[in-house]
């Protein structure tokens, strides 16, 4: 345990100091990878209890929308307007998730449900152009108040935003491993109904851990669009997004704490590293290759490549360890 | 009534034979081998794209290129499930759903890199058809009598052939069949050959009406999903009534409104409808 302390500590003095030293084209690429895995991770609280969502788009594009429209016509700064988004996502957690927990829908329909609820906020968006400017997409207006707008010229800033904010989604995460809630819902993703049979309150650990997850996301997809100054309702919130949600989270691990990070961290790598290393020639072939390595990781190591690593790891050290054991149990005898 | 309104009535009926025709191969699927192919509507794309190159740059006559094409879909089909599916058969539920998911980001990317993303038409254009003042397009009607007359076949063969009796029955008890001598690796394959060639046939439909390019599969992918759900798991005469209801909503809301409201209606329709009717607008 000393040692895993030792390593996060180490971890975040190495992040911290990443923009005084490196070039700012890995700043940019640092701050996506943050802000992704901060989503990713989000997800991942529902994903690892067998909630898994593929319509996470629909809380990201309320998060994001929501501010930029508050601020583009009403000029309500991003620090009001964002809470406001993120209240409107939990809201809309809520509003599916308590029929779909009271009714029961869970797996394949479970699925199918959050992917219309994605439909529905990526349609809206583009239908409602007059105000969102449609699939053309929409700008949030230019300010000089860096802070007050959230629109900054350096990187900097933005990229201790993203750090904070992913340290404190990794908090959330060890917040909810902790006490007995974890537990419940581990029983609950086994067995439904034994769970409700000694006493776990189903509805509660269900809706509890869907909101977080959403207003989460919603926090993420804010930060994304307040970063990049550009909101697409295919980018932000099409079935397209929603997917990548899920299989980068799957693809680096959806059950440990890091693993979500990891999915951003290979995901984004392959991207750029693919699209550096190939120009515009070859537009999908990293997609392709992530398809297939997704393929691959739900058949052979659905538990994604940082809980791969961890099991190999434990194996490991078990294996070194058993031949002293049996001496001593042999030698007691 | 209004005239333009009595066209988007016509035109939302034949649209929702294709939309049927599409729900049933997935359907099938689903109520057999207990799978949903999240890259059901790629693998239509794929048809798309075999139509469009064997009949424009290779010159084969379309009749012949859409043969050519149902076989492509169907061997894909199998392919799916002999290497994606029968693999994760016996893990989580929700693990098959998200391989197929890893397919459907491959063929995307993949029909990207191979054929850019330009939209391809066939280049063939079918007459129209005038009803006193109602414009009805060749291609749609066409579109829909083919899609009635496939969904009638295999109707046909599931409830007169042996092999149709067999597939029904496992979709029933997959357990029991077993020990009742049936191969449910053989009965998963025909049935994944099945469900593939009705895309492929789907396919050569919708590349006679729509433009092919790499990510056609996300606008009508969803829908499918819906209707299948909606109509009731493996219920084929309740997909097939909600194929209609659907593509009604969408015709009438896009004559009304936008296109995008007519889908934004439809979607939340499906979500209150999972959560008053779970088992489809047909069940019990």
């Amino acid at each position: 345990m000393k040692a895993s302390y030792t390593l996060a500590l180490i971890g975040v003095v190495a992040l911290l100091a990443a923009p005084g030293f490196v070039p700012i084209y890995l700043v940019h690429l640092l701050i996506q990878i943050l802000l992704l895995g901060f989503i990713y991770t989000a997800w991942s609280m529902m994903g690892r209890f067998g909630l898994i969502s593929l319509g996470h788009g629909a809380f990201m594009g309320v998060g994001a929308y929501v501010p930029a429209l508050l601020w583009n016509y009403y000029g309500v700064t991003p620090w009001l307007g964002i809470p406001c988004g993120v209240a409107l996502s939990a809201l809309l957690a809520i509003i599916i998730g308590y029929p779909c927990f009271r009714l029961k829908v869970v797996g394949h329909y479970f699925a199918l449900v959050t992917l219309a609820l994605g439909q529905v906020v990526q349609l809206s968006a583009t239908a409602a152009r007059d105000i969102t400017g449609g699939s053309l997409g929409m700008t949030q207006n230019a300010s000089s108040y860096a802070w007050y707008a959230l629109q900054f010229t350096d990187k900097t800033p933005f990229y201790f935003i993203a750090l904070v904010v992913w340290i404190g989604g990794l908090l959330a995460w060890r917040w909810l491993d902790r006490g007995i809630g974890r537990e419940a819902l581990d029983a609950i993703s086994e067995d439904e109904e034994a769970a409700a049979s000694i006493g776990i309150n189903v509805m509660r650990e269900k809706m509890r851990v869907t909101i977080i997850s959403a207003a989460l996301t919603a926090l993420g997809g804010a930060l994304l669009a307040q970063y990049l100054l550009y909101l697409n309702p295919e980018t932000v919130s099409g079935i397209g997004v929603s997917l990548q949600i899920v299989f980068a989270a799957i693809a680096g691990g959806m059950y440990s704490l890091l693993g979500p990070t990891a999915g951003s961290l290979l995901t984004l790598a392959l991207t750029e590293g693919l699209r550096v290393w190939f120009g515009t020639r070859f537009i999908g072939a990293a997609n392709t290759i992530y398809g297939l390595l997704l393929i691959l990781f739900i058949i052979y190591m659905p538990k994604g490549i940082v809980g791969t690593g961890i099991d190999w790891w434990r194996r490991m050290r078990t294996r070194t360890k058993l031949p002293l054991e049996v001496n001593e149990a042999t030698s007691s005898v | 009534m209004d005239i333009y309104l009595i066209e988007a009535i016509i035109n939302g009926l034949l649209l929702g034979g294709v939309l049927a025709l599409l729900a049933l191969g997935l359907n099938l699927i689903f109520g057999v081998i207990d799978v949903v192919w999240i890259a059901y509507a790629d693998l239509v794309m794929c048809g798309m794209y075999a139509v469009y190159w064997l009949h424009v740059y290779y010159g084969l006559p379309i009749g012949l290129a859409c043969a050519a094409a149902i076989i492509f879909v169907a061997i894909l089909g199998v392919l799916v499930h002999i290497l994606i599916i029968a693999p994760v058969l016996n893990a989580a539920p929700i693990n098959q759903l998200l391989a197929t998911g890893g397919l459907l980001f491959f063929l995307q990317s993949f029909a990207t890199l191979l054929f850019g993303t330009e939209f391809r038409n066939l280049g063939i254009r079918l007459p129209i058809i005038e009803i006193g003042t109602i414009f009805i397009s060749y291609a749609r009607l066409l579109a829909f009598g083919i899609a009635l007359v496939g969904a009638m076949l295999l109707y046909a063969f599931l409830r007169r052939t042996y092999l149709g009796t067999a597939i029904r029955a496992i979709s029933q008890d997959r357990e029991i069949m077993g020990l009742m001598g049936v191969d449910q690796r053989r009965i998963y394959i025909i049935t994944s050959a099945i469900g593939g060639g009705l895309g492929g046939l789907s396919a050569c439909l919708l590349a006679l009406q729509y433009d092919t390019h790499p990510f056609i599969g996300n606008t009508f992918g969803p829908l499918i999903f819906m209707i299948c759900v909606l109509g009731g798991l493996g219920n084929m005469i309740g997909g097939f009534i909600a194929a209609f209801i659907i593509s009604q909503i969408i015709a009438i809301g896009s004559y009304y409104q936008s296109t995008e409201w007519a889908y934004v209606i439809a979607f939340m329709l499906f979500i209150v409808m999972m959560f008053i009717r779970p088992r489809g607008i047909l069940g019990r």
